[in-house]
């Protein structure tokens, strides 16, 4: 393993350093390539055994995991908490011991509970990466969108951000705040009030109640997905509303760079927080994010697994 | 038997007494306080150097018996209190099933009688099973030995309700203790919303939650003339609110805890369940607040919430662990802290363990005034040590002190005269 990644788990973007993130675009820039080859697998992590624990739907992230291992030749074990024994009881603390004796080496976990993976770290001998965890973190998806815009503006430092949306429930928007911030950029996050954190809580981004404050001169402009299944509680009106005073669109969209990036952590709900207008417009970098994914995932495999890449 | 503690500092705040005295317990109560008594006959305990003070007294903890023994029970739980220097607990009624009938009230006092380590004060419920629909017999209930009225784990969800048992409370003398929390803005919260939320992504739980409730229970008290007791107060808004109220004349008294004056919402960062507690643990804002109130008089007393859970209830995912942790074998180093901090005398600390909890409450002890009971604690505030789960005696573990380096401890109880806990 590289002596400057110093990381065991990748649990949330602020328990790492600047190098260490850096250490992890660089990695998946390399192994990018892979994913290019006629046959884009190599044996590097061969004999590993990697457990994908999803407790909570997923289909990106996870089979973005699963794509990342398969292609450095590691073995998965995939488990969804339906028709498991969580069903019958069993405590997560159980679960993760009993697959440890199974010899897994790395656990991925997905959880609607925030700090679980922080939990399975302290009590098992795996590495952990955090898949998401409650409103709390998903450090591969900032990672993996710090390297769709490094890759497209080649620096991380000096930007303006606006991420649009449910910031208060969103673990995306949290990790992206944190991560850029601490390579330097300006985060501002913009939405309905009813969804963004107070000033207390915005870990240092600028809270914005009209959205175009955000948008204005942004060099990159994230959209989040809206999380009606998320609230017990409808902090909105309708969607309509949300769509009309809140979705971006061509008209919005001007207020910022010109050559700014549009982003989403997907899934999209085209005609809410996107129009569909921008469905094939330039900036658009959605799908560039989901390739940059597989290969931030395989970056960060091999980063605690070690392995020659 | 008797006893007579010689040459030991007697901090009595009930007098005003801070001198070197001997003292003579005969018959369960204090016979006499003076200098060289001679105490024929009596069992001699050599006290120079150390403090004698009157009974520590908690007026909030949970023995969890009836219902959840494997978590704690009234012999374990009062051992753990005369461990830490107790002579008196007062146990919330939030048992399984809760104390809301005489019936409980009965149980507790009599296991209590066959195995407690220290007197046993039961609080009974506000209302029925704690639902905040319809009150409790307050007559017989304390008629059976209760000796104050809280729904604690719950607020009294509403404001009439409230006033109705705080009306019906002074036809017995019983005192109310609120647990004070805005229940829609608090539901769901697991940490303070603020920086450990934030960095948690968890949801949080507002200050401004315990101020809106703080503030609804002293309207009552001011509308009905009738005492109300704030427990566990967390924040800086609350207590300016009751700070205020006081000085407007209206009835109330309230209590923090040592975590609150401790500890900040930093204990809590890395998903620490062993300080998830309700109230959460507050800001350094808020934390200094507390350290002031505590000292200018806006807080009456120090009380635990001694809370105590197994691993089974904390050594879980975040979210669904339990709130609360133990605090009875600690409470006493972490008040003394704050005397070593020059922030409390020590004769105000000992005014906030035992004096005034027993004055809120009623009951008799917090003094060592002659014929007073003979309940006296001894305690070295010399002698460090460290809390480990292998030395605390609750059956709870959940503390969030374990490893600290504490100064000052209990190293005798007595009860009634009777020795229940010794170091010595």
């Amino acid at each position: 393993m590289n002596a400057s990644f110093t990381a065991n788990h990748i649990l949330d973007i602020a328990s790492l350093s600047e190098e260490d993130i850096f250490y992890i675009l660089k990695l998946a820039l390399n192994l990018k390539e892979i994913l290019h080859r006629p046959i884009p697998k190599v044996p590097t992590l061969r004999g590993k055994l990697v457990a994908l624990m999803f407790f909570e739907a997923s289909t990106r992230t996870r089979l973005s995991f699963e794509r990342a291992a398969k292609s450095l030749s590691a073995d998965t074990l995939s488990f969804t908490a339906r028709m498991s024994s969580v069903e019958k009881g069993e405590t997560l603390l159980d679960t993760i011991l009993n697959l440890e004796s199974m010899g897994v080496d790395l656990f991925i976990i997905r959880h609607a509970m925030a700090g679980t993976p922080h939990f399975v770290a302290k009590h098992s001998r795996a590495r952990v990466i955090n898949a998401g965890d409650g409103f709390h973190a998903h450090p591969t998806q900032a990672l993996l969108d710090m390297l769709t815009v490094y890759q497209k503006k080649k620096t991380l430092s000096g930007l303006k951000i606006a991420i649009i949306g449910d910031i208060k429930h969103s673990r995306v928007a949290h990790s992206n705040i944190v991560g850029f911030r601490k390579m330097g950029s300006e985060v501002y996050v913009a939405g309905p009030a009813t969804m963004l954190p107070l000033e207390r809580e915005a870990l240092g981004a600028r809270v914005c109640y009209r959205i175009e404050t955000a948008l204005d001169q942004a060099d990159v402009v994230m959209a989040l997905r809206v999380q009606k299944e998320r609230h017990g509680r409808a902090l909105l009106p309708s969607v309509r509303e949300y769509a009309q005073e809140f979705g971006l669109n061509l008209k919005r969209l001007e207020l910022a760079q010109k050559d700014c990036l549009l982003m989403h952590p997907g899934p999209v709900n085209w005609g809410v927080e996107l129009a569909p207008e921008l469905q094939n417009d330039p900036r658009n970098v959605i799908l560039e994010q989901v390739e940059n994914g597989v290969a931030v995932r395989m970056a960060l495999l091999v980063a605690l697994l070690g392995g020659n890449a | 038997m008797s006893l007579l503690l010689q040459g030991g500092r007697v901090i009595d705040p009930s007098q005003g007494i801070d001198a070197v005295l001997d003292i003579l317990i005969e018959n369960g109560q204090v016979k006499a306080l003076g200098e060289r008594l001679s105490g024929q006959g009596a069992r001699k305990i050599d006290c120079h150097g150390l403090i004698i003070t009157p009974g520590l007294i908690d007026m909030h903890v949970h023995l969890r018996e009836p219902g959840e023994e494997w978590k704690e029970t009234i012999a374990t739980g009062t051992l753990a209190a005369a461990a830490g220097g107790f002579t008196a607990v007062a146990c919330m009624p939030n048992t399984q099933p809760p104390n809301d009938n005489a019936e409980v009230t009965r149980f507790i006092l009599k296991k209590a009688s066959q195995e407690a380590f220290t007197r046993v004060y039961p609080i009974a419920c506000i209302t029925k099973g704690q639902k905040g629909t319809q009150l409790t017999e307050f007559g017989d209930l304390k008629r059976a030995g209760a000796v104050a009225l809280s729904d604690d784990g719950r607020p009294v969800p509403d404001a009439f309700m409230m006033r109705l048992a705080l009306e019906y409370a002074k036809n017995f003398g019983l005192p109310v203790i609120s647990h004070a929390e805005e229940l829609s803005l608090s539901q769901g919260g697991h940490v303070n919303e603020g920086l450990a939320s934030a960095t948690l992504g968890l949801k949080g739980i507002p200050a401004e939650g315990e101020a809106i409730a703080v503030f609804r229970e002293i309207m009552l008290a001011k509308l009905t003339d009738a005492p109300v007791h704030i427990a566990h107060v967390s924040t800086k808004v609350a207590v300016e609110i009751i700070r205020w109220a006081k000085k407007q004349g209206i009835p109330v008294t309230a209590e923090t805890a040592p975590h609150y004056f401790t500890l900040t919402e930093e204990a809590a960062l890395g998903y620490n369940t062993y300080a998830k507690v309700n109230p959460p643990l507050r800001s350094a804002e808020d934390r200094e607040a507390i350290c002031q109130a505590l000292s200018d008089g806006t807080i009456d007393a120090i009380a635990t919430d001694h809370a105590p859970h197994s691993d089974l209830e904390k050594f879980i995912e975040f979210e669904q662990a339990a709130f609360g942790l133990v605090g009875l074998e600690t409470a006493l180093a972490l008040a003394l802290r704050l005397v070593n901090q020059g922030l409390l005398s020590l004769s105000r600390a000992i005014a906030l363990l035992s004096t005034n909890p027993a004055r809120i409450l009623k009951i008799a002890g917090g003094s060592l005034r002659v014929g007073s009971p003979g309940d006296v604690t001894v305690i070295d505030l010399e002698k460090k040590w460290v809390p480990r789960k292998e030395n605390l005696h609750s059956q709870g573990k959940n503390s969030p002190f374990l490893g600290w380096e504490l100064q000052g401890q209990a190293v005798m109880t007595i009860v009634e005269g009777k020795i229940t806990f010794s170091r010595m």
